[in-house]
């Protein structure tokens, strides 16, 4: 899987492409908390590029969500298509976490 | 279509072999894309499943079978380890706060609601989970 980050508006925008499942979740989930850590407590998941997940990847979204609401920022998801929709819908995920059609609103609550 | 098998080391090392051979016949033996991506995530959660818990002292080995029947293609993951149902875990509360959440079942959860047919039984020694997907469909 390809990650990359930049900042926009105040969010830190990470850009997921290929898989997310057990074999890289976990290490997701540590470069997730570590960005939180490091003081970028507002993530936006931009799942333009990815084609899959399962329900590791679910988990490892879950642990970033928690982290990032206890340092009082916000995780949200962009640009989901495909099987990774549906997982996200079946899952109840949207119900939990905020998703937008795109990157632009995602990042439209301008946080400083 | 012939029925294919092969076994594999049940350790998380070998997943990813293990989803590469179950897409890899499924595909040719008729399972629409869609479906092959479907069949590939529920295989992952149940092998997962089998390679953390079937083995009391890991890894033991689990044998995949895939053979193309009337209407669809049936998957049976195949193992010797303890008496285990992968299946056997509660299905998550999806209307849960997030701090409630069982997450443990998620996995159960999608591959029940991504297949047509999801099997676990005992026989023998043996652990045999059987899934199942209709080919030619989207």
């Amino acid at each position: 899987m390809n990650v990359s980050t930049r900042d926009e508006n105040g969010f830190w925008v990470i850009r997921l492409e290929g898989r997310l499942d057990i074999g890289n979740a976990a290490e997701f989930e540590k470069a997730c908390l570590a960005w939180i850590d490091e003081g970028r407590p507002n993530l936006v998941l931009d799942f333009g590029g990815l084609e899959y997940i399962s329900s590791a990847g679910l988990r490892s979204i879950l642990a970033a969500t928690k982290r990032a609401k206890a340092a009082n920022g916000s995780l949200s998801l962009c640009s989901l298509s495909g099987l990774v929709a549906e997982v996200i819908s079946i899952s109840g995920f949207d119900s939990i976490l905020t998703v937008f059609e795109d990157v632009p609103q995602a990042t439209a609550g301008g946080q400083v | 279509m012939e029925a294919v098998e092969r076994t594999f080391l049940a350790n998380l090392e070998t997943l990813p072999a293990i989803v590469g051979f179950v897409s890899e016949h499924a595909a040719a033996m008729g399972v629409h894309p869609k479906r092959v991506m479907h069949l590939e995530l529920a295989v992952e959660e149940a092998a997962v499943n089998i390679c953390s818990y079937a083995y009391e002292i890991p890894p033991g080995e689990v044998t995949v079978r895939i053979t193309p029947e009337p209407g669809v293609v049936r998957i049976e993951l195949v193992d010797n380890g303890v008496p285990f149902d992968p299946l056997s875990m509660d299905a998550p509360d999806i209307k849960s706060e997030l701090e409630n959440r069982e997450v443990g079942g998620l996995g159960i959860f999608l591959i029940r609601r991504m297949l047509d047919e999801v099997h676990y039984s005992r026989r023998g020694d043996q652990n045999i989970l059987s899934l199942a997907v209709r080919h030619d469909e989207k």
